[in-house]
């Protein structure tokens, strides 16, 4: 015989301005199976959880429904009460009075029987309650951290400093990411290789850390503290064991002329390279779509020139899998790139540049070691126009959101450009100057009254060119949209930053979500800012939304944090709302036929197969089984399974119904 | 600027551009890209991105700028700006629209003069044939504009190379033309 | 081939050369034209100036003509009608009420159906692959292709071309032999209707063209639209005194251009009505060695 107690909670005044508390326990004293109801003032203080304790105890309760606020609210302080009065947690059900009814509707008479009528629903439900324990899960203490840009580093070592392995994967042949190609670093102009690099040789040498460069994750199974990673290697054709970093090979190589990515295309490397002097690893790859030997069969030279014998033609794709317990998507970002602004000649005239070629123009380890020299013709350019927000806060090119980062780095573009070339002039097409950040805006300042940067507010609306010079036709809004017409020697935009081109498909194979942009989607945009929706699943750094260096170290840290705190236990315990699929004894077993109808629609692969054997070891029977690790509780096996056979812990189908009927029952 | 920033949001020429021709000025931020390309701008009194903040103000006084403007009449909907603009604001269609409620309320730009002329002239040539009768559109042009001078010298060559006709081309349905033209220009529209 | 005909004003006045030229150059190429019957004026700027509705129930009455008669694809060689019945067309669609209003204005049915083609798309899509059997004489010169605003604006609604480094002409110019330059003012605005009414502001529009592709070795100029046309031919007097220099590169119709390569006469095209003379020296180009099919191949940018 069910024992119902009804706690009806005033909240202050949320709730009783416009319900009737105290006729809502009076009514709700009268429901069948209802043993004691009672109202007061604040459920949720201490009083009040003392209340509901008591009550269990002196009256030898069932259930506990609190009708108060929303379950995402309280359900866990009145969960926990229950349990300390010796009631399994997972009887205790909450009635949402306040947002589902009080604060949506007038004060009368109706909202008070509304009231009645949800608190009905949960006695109803609460009946048929059964007690459910927490799921136990054991943890990998192994982290994937997946980019080696400044982000991923500061992940890596974060976590592998605290006594935790690491394995992390780079896409390109040395870590680094886009830090490694900046020249200087506001709001401090130091130099960024100087700071980054020291940390990419503690990855290579730390010893909890594992590094696949040159590698991709082309899959995730199993769930938070138990992930298998499916990682391909990408042939180098080097072996690593025996590749010393000599650099002969990459002196030797016939093929000079190609174009080096990491120079941004204005400087060239071979066909066997590390993408920069500092690579790590520092071992070469062959660029075999380039390579002689792979396009015509001759060649052959880095082979013998290699002391250690490392070069390895016929070397293939490896395919490893790894056990880990979290996961730091830690990719970057992009920027938007030529033939987004046929405005701006972008792609067309090759002194128009975007702000990563501009970077390392200015790099002391640059194709013009540091001359900020014209990419046409090698001359160093007398005026520089600067465009902020190329392509950024545009909805009419797809891009409603601010990069962020531009303002900052184009007030350091033009300061680096003023220290270099003395007479020259820089002028900045801006339309507002976003600098909110630690000695940021004091920075962009300095740009202007110290460096003499020309600061224009107002959109470029077209960049041609006319005698080897550009003419850009601009305006100035501050003087009555006066039209500006400059003959410049170089244009620098100051494209969007982007999410990377991979991230959608990584999202999928990694089953996080992501937003419109194809960013990576965090938990909650304020308080689960490095987490994903699914759990075990972190962010670092710009593949969340552009961010600088202080903002993505810091998220890397976080999202460190948030690593460390899963590995701190021995096994996890989570809710266990999750779907079952019955079992009876035999010969029934289940009322499962195995359709398995279920498997392709659940979107966390949680369904499995299940052989139950006789005893020789023949399958009688094969049945659907819910991996509880796996299963988030959405419901969609539940409302697909044709034999009726799988619920949903503590939202059972029989639960609703009854639900549903006692509306009708008033 | 003193009194130029006081508020009239219902009624204001905003609120009707958004409601009458889907025309979203309050987008605009001021960017400037549509002045920066306007071909005409430097001849403007006030350029386009200058005219959107002044229908932004939602002040009369700033609505009256806007609509006593040169930069309508010199707008040649070249539509550069509607090209470039990052809000995607039809600014032709914003120029339209003033154009067409400063003649309502009779406060087009003296300096405009001609221009409307030019533009009455071709609309009543083609009300009365339903096609453009070029002759008799530049003598009307010439009466209301006064601009009897103007171009004199192109008509013998004009003639010689067969471009200019004396007799016009009517068409049959020139009733429909004219219940057009009634049922177009009835709501103001000053001759 | 039939095809719909929408000739415009334009083309029955100022710009008569440009009419004798597509008529001539479809004849050629075995297109006849059926012109719209009883067509009106589309109202031009003026309308568009002066009152919306009526800038849309002009050019609706005469697509509404149109359908009536059953033509689907309709042929509009002034860039200016095409671009106004092209947006109308587009308005009436987006929005039912205006839609609605207009049906109740012309008085007509209109369903707002027809494929409306500038002449650029009526090269392409019924003469380019015919060039090749029809070349007699290339077009061996450095044009301007000039696009100006009404043929490429606004992106959204024409969907014809890149709007702001068109490359459809160029590509064309390439197939009957010639060669295109490299400019900047290629959608640049003419000045348009205000040849009459502010002349000085299109001699300093039309100026800053002409000057561009001058500087740039161009030697004629090829257009597809009659107020380009009259305000770089007609106005060049006032143009060169603005420049203080005087050019005298011609203007041409593309399909002029397309019908002197395909061997038609300069009288047949119209050509001595045009103001600045037009005196394209001899220059033959072997057709042996040349191969409009590898001319299609166009640079890209």
């Amino acid at each position: 015989m069910a024992k119902i107690g009804v706690f009806v909670c005033h909240c202050g005044e949320n709730i009783s301005a416009t319900v009737d508390c105290h006729k809502v326990a009076e009514t709700a004293a009268k429901i069948q199976g209802v043993e004691y109801a009672v109202d007061y003032k604040y459920m949720c203080s201490d009083p009040g959880q003392t209340l509901i304790k008591d009550a269990i105890k002196e009256h030898g309760l069932t259930g506990v429904v609190v009708a108060a606020c929303s379950p995402r609210m309280h359900e866990p302080t009145f969960r926990k009460a229950t349990a300390d009065a010796g009631l399994n947690p997972f009887l205790s059900e909450m009635a949402n009075l306040r947002e589902h009814c009080s604060w949506v509707h007038d004060k009368g008479e109706v909202t008070t029987q509304k009231a009645i009528d949800v608190v009905r629903t949960m006695v109803a439900k609460v009946k048929h309650n059964a007690p459910l324990e927490m799921i136990k899960v054991p943890v990998t203490k192994r982290a994937l951290v997946i980019g080696g840009g400044v982000a991923g580093i500061q992940a890596a070592l974060d976590i592998a400093n605290a006594g935790h392995p690491v394995v992390m994967v780079e896409r390109e042949p040395s870590i680094g990411g886009h830090m490694a190609q900046l020249s200087e670093t506001f709001p401090t102009l130091d130099c960024s290789q100087c700071i980054l690099t020291p940390r990419m040789v503690e990855v290579a040498q730390h010893p909890l850390i594992t590094l696949y460069s040159y590698s991709e994750v082309i899959g995730l199974d199993g769930f938070v503290g138990n992930f298998t990673a499916k990682i391909r290697k990408k042939a180098k054709s080097v072996i690593e064991e025996l590749c010393t970093g000599c650099g002969m090979c990459t002196t030797k190589c016939p093929q000079k002329k190609i174009s080096s990515e990491f120079e941004q295309h204005l400087g060239v490397r071979p066909a066997i390279y590390t993408p920069f002097p500092q690579a790590v690893p520092n071992i070469p790859v062959i660029d075999r779509d380039n390579c002689t030997f792979y396009l015509k069969g001759k060649c052959r030279i880095c082979e013998k020139v290699c002391a250690t014998n490392a070069i390895k033609f016929d070397q293939e794709d490896e395919i490893i899998d790894v056990e880990v317990g979290a996961v730091v998507i830690a990719t970057g970002f992009d920027i938007k790139r030529a033939d987004f602004f046929p405005e701006y000649g972008f792609g067309k005239y090759k002194d128009v540049i975007d702000g990563l070629q501009f970077e390392r123009l200015a790099s002391a380890s640059g194709p013009t070691q540091g001359a900020i020299r014209r990419p046409s013709d090698g001359t160093v350019p007398k005026k520089i126009v600067f465009i902020a927000c190329a392509g950024s806060r545009d909805p009419a090119k797809g891009i409603e959101y601010c990069s962020k980062i531009c303002c900052m780095y184009t007030a350091k573009h033009a300061m680096l450009y003023k220290h270099k070339v003395h007479d020259g002039e820089a002028t900045i097409f801006y339309m507002d100057i976003r600098a909110g950040g630690k000695n940021y805006e004091e920075f962009v300042r300095r740009a202007i009254t110290e460096d003499d940067a020309n600061y224009v507010r107002g959109r470029v609306s077209r960049v041609y060119e006319k005698n080897g010079k550009l003419i850009v036709k601009g305006v100035d809004t501050l003087l009555n949209a006066q039209p500006i017409e400059i003959e410049a020697d170089m244009v620098v935009l100051a494209t969007a930053a982007i999410s990377n081109p991979g991230a959608e498909s990584l999202a999928q194979t990694l089953h996080v979500s992501y937003d419109a942009h194809k960013f990576f989607a965090e938990a909650h945009p304020k308080l689960k800012p490095v987490e994903t929706n699914t759990a075990g699943i972190m962010l670092a750094g710009a593949c969340q939304a552009p961010k600088d260096i202080p903002e993505s170290v810091a998220a890397a840290s976080g999202a460190a944090v948030k690593v460390c705190g899963l590995f701190s236990k021995d096994e996890l315990t989570r809710e266990p709302l999750v779907a079952i699929v019955n079992r009876y004894p035999g010969p029934l077993y289940s009322t499962c036929v195995g359709c398995f109808m279920c498997q392709p629609v659940c979107p966390y692969n949680a369904i499995e197969r299940e052989e139950i054997k006789d005893r020789s070891g023949k399958v009688i029977k094969a049945l659907a089984y819910v991996n509880p690790g796996l299963c988030q509780g959405c419901g969609t096996c539940v409302a697909l399974c044709r034999s009726k056979s799988i619920d949903i812990n503590g939202f059972s189908n029989n639960q609703m119904y009854e639900e549903v009927v006692a509306l009708f029952n008033t | 600027m003193s009194s130029a920033h006081v508020v009239h949001k219902k009624g204001s020429l905003m609120e009707e551009m958004l409601d009458q021709r889907h025309l979203t000025v309050q987008k605009c931020y001021q960017c400037g890209k549509c002045s920066a390309g306007c071909p005409v701008s430097e001849d403007m009194d006030y350029p386009p991105s200058v005219i959107m903040r002044l229908v932004q103000t939602e002040s009369k006084a700033n609505e009256d700028k806007a609509l006593r403007s040169m930069t309508t009449w010199l707008c040649v909907t070249c539509e550069t700006c509607a090209t470039r603009c990052p809000m995607e604001i039809d600014i032709p269609g914003v120029m339209d629209f003033l154009r067409e409620r400063s003649l309502q309320k009779g406060i087009t730009n003296p300096g405009a003069k001609n221009i409307i002329s030019f533009h009455k002239s071709f609309l009543d040539s083609i009300k009365q044939t339903g096609r453009l009768f070029e002759l008799g559109l530049v003598a009307e042009y010439k009466l209301r504009s006064l601009q009897m001078g103007q171009d004199v010298n192109l008509v013998p060559s004009m003639l010689s190379r067969g471009k200019l006709h004396f007799i016009p081309e009517v068409i049959k349905g020139r009733k429909n033309m004219l219940s057009i033209f009634k049922k177009t220009l009835k709501k103001g529209g000053k001759k | 081939m039939k095809l719909g005909y929408y000739p415009g004003c334009s083309l029955k006045g100022t710009s008569i050369e440009y009419k004798e030229s597509v008529k001539a150059v479809c004849k050629a190429f075995d297109i006849e034209l059926v012109e719209i019957p009883d067509w009106n004026c589309c109202g031009a700027t003026a309308a568009h100036n002066l009152n919306k509705e009526l800038s849309l129930s002009l050019p609706a009455r005469i697509l509404a003509l149109a359908e009536r008669e059953g033509l689907t694809d309709i042929v509009v060689p002034c860039a200016a009608c095409y671009n106004r019945l092209s947006v109308v067309q587009y308005e009436l669609n987006e929005h039912k009420d205006l839609r609605n209003r207009v049906i109740e204005i012309i008085e007509m049915p209109y369903k707002g159906t027809s494929t409306v083609l500038n002449v650029v798309q009526l090269i392409q899509k019924y003469m380019v692959d015919k060039l090749q059997y029809k070349l007699v004489k290339p077009f061996n010169y450095k044009a301007a292709c000039y696009y100006g605003c009404l043929l490429v604006r606004p992106h959204n609604v024409l969907n014809f071309d890149r709007v702001e480094n068109p490359q459809s002409m160029d590509d064309i110019i390439r197939q009957i032999g010639g060669t295109p330059i490299d400019w900047e003012y290629k959608v640049e605005c003419c000045g348009a209707g205000m040849s009459v009414s502010r002349t000085d502001l299109v001699a300093k529009l039309s100026g800053k063209i002409i000057k561009d592709a001058d500087d740039r070795g161009a030697e004629c100029f090829i257009v597809a639209c009659p107020m380009c046309h009259s305000n770089l031919d007609m106005r060049r007097p006032d143009i060169n005194k603005y420049l203080d220099k005087n050019v005298d590169s011609p203007v041409l119709y593309i399909i002029q251009a397309i019908g002197l390569a395909v061997g038609l006469s300069e009288k047949e095209l119209g050509l001595q009505r045009h103001f600045v003379p037009v005196n394209l020296p001899e220059r033959p180009k072997s057709i042996e060695t040349f191969d409009p099919f590898l001319a299609t191949q166009s640079k890209g940018e």
